[in-house]
Parts: C-alpha cells; structure tokens; sequence
C-alpha cells in the first residue's frame, strides 16, 4: 500500500477508484489490486477501518477495532493506493472523480468505481437536538475507538437499535455508566420482529446480543417505550425531559439507527428505491453491486444496511464484478471466487430481518413536530416544511427551493429522511413514490483555492458548472 | 464532558486555542481534542446565532467547523490535530463562544 499524501502524486487514471475504506470498501480494494487491476482507496479520514473499525491503523488501536486487523494487513500488503484525508467532491456518470485534499484539488478518471461509503446515523429531530452537549451515540462511540475518550458526566442514552446497547456496555466496561437510557423503541415493535425470530435465534448476534442486553439491563437504568422527548438548555446544563418525567444530563446521546450514505451515488445519478422495512433509500443493484450507471458499484452499508462482515463479503463480490467486467478473469472464474463470500453473506445477513423489524424507529421520531428544527444547516423547522407543502412544494426538490432545506453545508446529508418522510405524511402518499432531491457536485463545500489548482481543462468545467 | 481512559497513553501536543496554549494529544482530532478540554459549542449558527457544537463526529453533519491555521471552514472532526496548530472559534462569528471550561 502506497499512503498518497499529495495529490499530485496520483495518477491521471485507475482501472478501479474505491470510495471509502471501512470494511466493504478495503475488501474492494484489497480484491481488485491482488489480481491485477491499478487501484486507488480514498477515505475522508486519516486512515483505514472506515467508522467500524475506526482508528484501525493507529500506532495502538483500541480493542474494539480488532476484527479488522486481517483486512488491514491485506491492504498495506496491496499494490494500492491509498489516500487518506482525501475528500471525493464530484463524481459524473463518465467516471470522472474530483478529489480534495486540504487546499488542493484533482480530477482523475477511473474505468470503474466502487463506491463504498458506509451508513450514517438516521437523524432523530426531537426539540432541542441541535444544542451544543447533544450528540449522536456514534459520534460517542468514534471518539471511544479513536481516541479512548468516554463520557465523563451525567450522560443519557436516548433512542433504539443494536449500537445504543453496544455503546452503552463499552460505557460500562470502561466504568462510566451511563446515567439514564430512554428506550424509544415501540413496544409494537416485537410483535412485527417474532415473525423473523427463527433467522435470529440462530444467527451470530443472538447470543452476543443477548448477553450485552442482559449486562446493559442489569446495570442501567432504562425508561422503555419512551415517548415525547424534548432537550433543553439552562446555563450549562442540559435537561431531557419526556412524557412522564425529566432529567438533567451533561451529554445528551442520540440514536436511531443507521442508514445508507448515498450522496455521491445520488450526484451521479443512480437509481435509489425506498425500503419500507428500513424507512430509508437504498440503491438499486444487482448481484454484483452494480448501480444503474455503468462503471459504478455499490458495496457494503450504503447499499442497505448489513453489517460489517456483509460488508467485506459486497466488497468482494463488486471488485470480483469489477474483474470479469474488465476481463481480467473469466466469468466462470468469477463466480467461482464469488462462492464463499456469497456463502459468508448469507450467514452475515441472517439475523438483520429480526433487526430492521424491531429497531424500525418510531414514526414520532422520524417525523419532527411543527416547532422542532427540521434542516439543521439552514435552521429551518418541521413547521416551515409543511407550510411549503401545503403551499405546493410536492417534491423534494420544491421543498428544498421554497424553504432553504437541503442547501446548507452538510447539502441535506442529514435532513432528506425526514424531508421524504414529512412530504409523505401531509400529502398522504407511500414515501416509495418520492424522489430524493438532486444532489450536484461538489457534494462537499471546497475552498476556492482549491477548486483554483484544477487545470482548465473539459472535464474540470463540467465538475464546476455542471454536466 | 469527556474523559480520557487511563489505560491509553499518547504523547501530549501542544496547540493554540483563541491564543491560548492548551494540550491535546497524539492521535486526536481537532474535535475531540477541542471536546477533551470541555469545549462544547465550536461556533453560532450564521442565521440563527444559536451555539452549536459537533454532531456526526463523521464528516456528514458540518457542525463542527472551526478556522484552522487561518482557513476557515474546517470539519474538525476530520482534522489530525498537530502540535502548534492555531484553531479559532471567535473568529467563526461575532458572539460569544460558549466552553464548559
């Protein structure tokens, strides 16, 4: 593995750019470069391990992080590229990639990509989530991988899903338990999960799971079926209160679940279809990862949420689709190296149909109230948004021109759910039959300086002012 | 708000808050960094004035911008701090910045 640590070094054109260096996206790579094919990895962090295995290239990475160590060594042993700190800004159907890296600024092109870029948490816009102390419990968990910081206060744990548990056990091992746990998971919910509990009860994250519940239960005070959440601030202190009692916390940690990172698959224009059973987008591919732009694949959580080991397994299976495509090895070679890591996703996925069921957030938190800051960027409220839709905005886009939503710096990262969701709610139709808004390059702000040391050639104009 | 784990030792590296000395260490963020010594809100919403602080901890939510060696605009969550570094928050926006410290 070569680390690039200045873009001019790279080259002018890869057979394979992988975007993202968690775990589907070094398998990827990893993949693609052993048989042959000139590949470049770029992660906007400092280093390998994706937000999973944060901090996995680390002089001394935490223990959380060690299922990662083989894929690490199969990518420093690679003949690849890798850029870290490197920002991917624009992407066109022509494969043409516009990369960042501090103050300056490339475009290559790649005769594929694997665009591997993870999950983000859902939003969860109750009252009072944009106060300084609030934060998401990834966020809580990066800086424990990263850097072994825990929170030291009063903390309370508010949402649902698989991660709050987890963080909430690694709080406890690290002897910093959390002051208070509000479960918004709805009680409906296990009903809805039982149908899938025979794939659970005999996939891997039963028993683990299981066990860290039992520990998590024993030893936290929890609220269930918490309703009404509402953050407030007074002088320093945060107070979270809900429908039948409050409290006060230094760190207020929010979850709900994660859920596709499709920005660059939406600014290059590939297909995304709406998951009812995930309240989310996600891509539209076929077998082998592949979107409905050719050249590019999608591989691990960003093509719907798995998991870590399904992510290595989609990881392999994009670049082996990315080989035979290329004609580096035969078709039946192919589907020959595909069959263990097929059998590898099955048992992976085995289990997540029982989790997608009983962590489906609650529609009241997926929905913010009228008052409640819908766009964070823009400071513009759930309120303002239905006013828009009642005034006519009936897309995602017209929302988004009428009211500011969707236009800050984050560019609708973290309001389109909720935007989709709302559109669909007060006009009475399925989310399946709403569009995500645009997203046009670049899909991250870029300093002027930046955009200044691109040559000015064709392919840069169309980067800049569109395609 | 944050505590570090005792069993983690890192090398300590000195940088500059608002003109001021303070410490971080090998291995930090600016963000954590900045969230290690108490700080809480980074920077006022420009429309809103509202305090805000960093979210995502992952590059999706840009609420964590501060100036950094005079280039505005910075995710701190995704910058490897370095010892030396200038970070700014008052030069973000005209209102105060509120710190836990």
């Amino acid at each position: 593995m070569r680390r690039v640590g200045s873009l001019p070094t790279l080259r002018d054109a890869y057979d394979l750019v992988v975007v993202g260096a968690g775990p589907a996206g070094m398998a990827a790579a990893a993949e693609g470069s052993r048989r042959g094919l000139i590949t470049l990895l770029v992660d906007e962090a400092s280093g390998l391990g994706g937000q999973i295995w944060r901090g996995l290239d680390l002089s001394s990475p935490s223990p959380w992080v060690r299922d990662g160590f083989a894929l690490r060594a199969e990518v420093e042993a690679a003949a690849v590229d890798f850029a870290p700190s490197t920002s991917v800004w624009h992407l066109a159907p022509d494969l043409h990639l516009g990369l960042a890296q501090g103050e300056t600024a490339r475009l290559i092109a790649a005769r594929h990509v694997i665009l591997a870029t993870g999950s983000i948490e859902r939003p969860m816009p109750v009252p009072g989530w944009t106060l300084p102390g609030v934060m998401t419990v990834g966020a809580a968990q990066t800086l424990l991988k990263a850097q072994g910081l825990l929170p030291g206060g009063r903390t309370i744990l508010v949402g649902s899903g698989p991660l709050i548990w987890q963080f909430a056990a690694q709080c406890l091992a690290g002897g910093r338990a959390p002051t208070l746990f509000l479960d918004t998971t709805p009680r409906a919910n296990r009903r809805l999960a039982l149908r899938h509990l025979a794939g659970f009860a005999t996939s891997r994250y039963a028993r683990a799971g299981l066990a860290l519940v039992a520990t998590v239960r024993r030893r936290v005070v929890r609220v269930a079926a918490t309703e009404g959440i509402a953050i407030a601030r007074e002088g320093g202190e945060l107070t979270v209160a809900w429908g039948r009692g409050d409290a006060r916390a230094d760190l207020v940690l929010l979850h709900q679940g994660v859920v596709p990172n499709l920005q660059l698959a939406l600014a290059a224009g590939c297909a995304v279809v709406w998951n009812p059973a995930r309240a989310a987008f996600e891509p539209r591919t076929d077998d082998w990862g592949r979107t409905t732009v050719p050249g590019i694949a999608i591989a691990g959580d960003a093509g719907g949420i798995e998991g870590a080991e399904a992510a290595e397994a989609r990881g392999r299976l994009a670049a082996l689709g990315v080989l035979a495509a290329m004609g580096a090895i035969a078709d039946g070679e192919r589907d020959r190296a595909a069959q263990p890591w097929r059998r590898r996703l099955a048992r992976a996925r085995s289990g997540r149909a029982f989790l997608d069921a009983l962590f489906l957030p609650d529609r009241r938190f997926r929905l913010p109230e009228e008052g409640t800051t819908l766009c964070r960027c823009e400071g513009v409220t759930a309120g303002a948004v239905r006013e828009a839709i009642a005034a006519g905005a009936h897309s995602a886009d017209r929302v988004k021109a009428m009211t500011r939503a969707g236009m800050g710096p984050c560019q609708g990262r973290m309001c389109l759910l909720p935007v989709i969701e709302t559109l669909a709610d007060a006009r009475r139709v399925p989310p399946s039959t709403l569009a995500p808004w645009r997203i046009r390059s670049p899909v991250v702000p870029l300093p002027l300086a930046a955009l200044a040391t691109l040559p000015s050639a064709e392919a840069a104009e169309a980067a800049v002012v569109g395609y | 708000m944050f505590a570090r784990q005792p069993e983690r030792v890192a090398q300590p590296l000195r940088f500059v808050l608002d003109g001021r000395d303070v410490e971080g260490v090998e291995g930090d963020t600016v963000a954590s960094a900045l969230l290690a010594l108490g700080v809480r809100a980074f920077r006022h919403h420009a429309a809103t004035g509202e305090a805000r602080g960093p979210f995502c901890l992952i590059g999706a939510c840009f609420e964590c911008l501060v100036e950094i060696d005079g280039l505005p605009g910075r995710r701190a969550c995704l910058t490897t701090l370095r010892a030396g570094m200038r970070v700014n928050l008052a030069a973000m926006d005209a209102g105060a910045v509120i710190t836990g410290r």
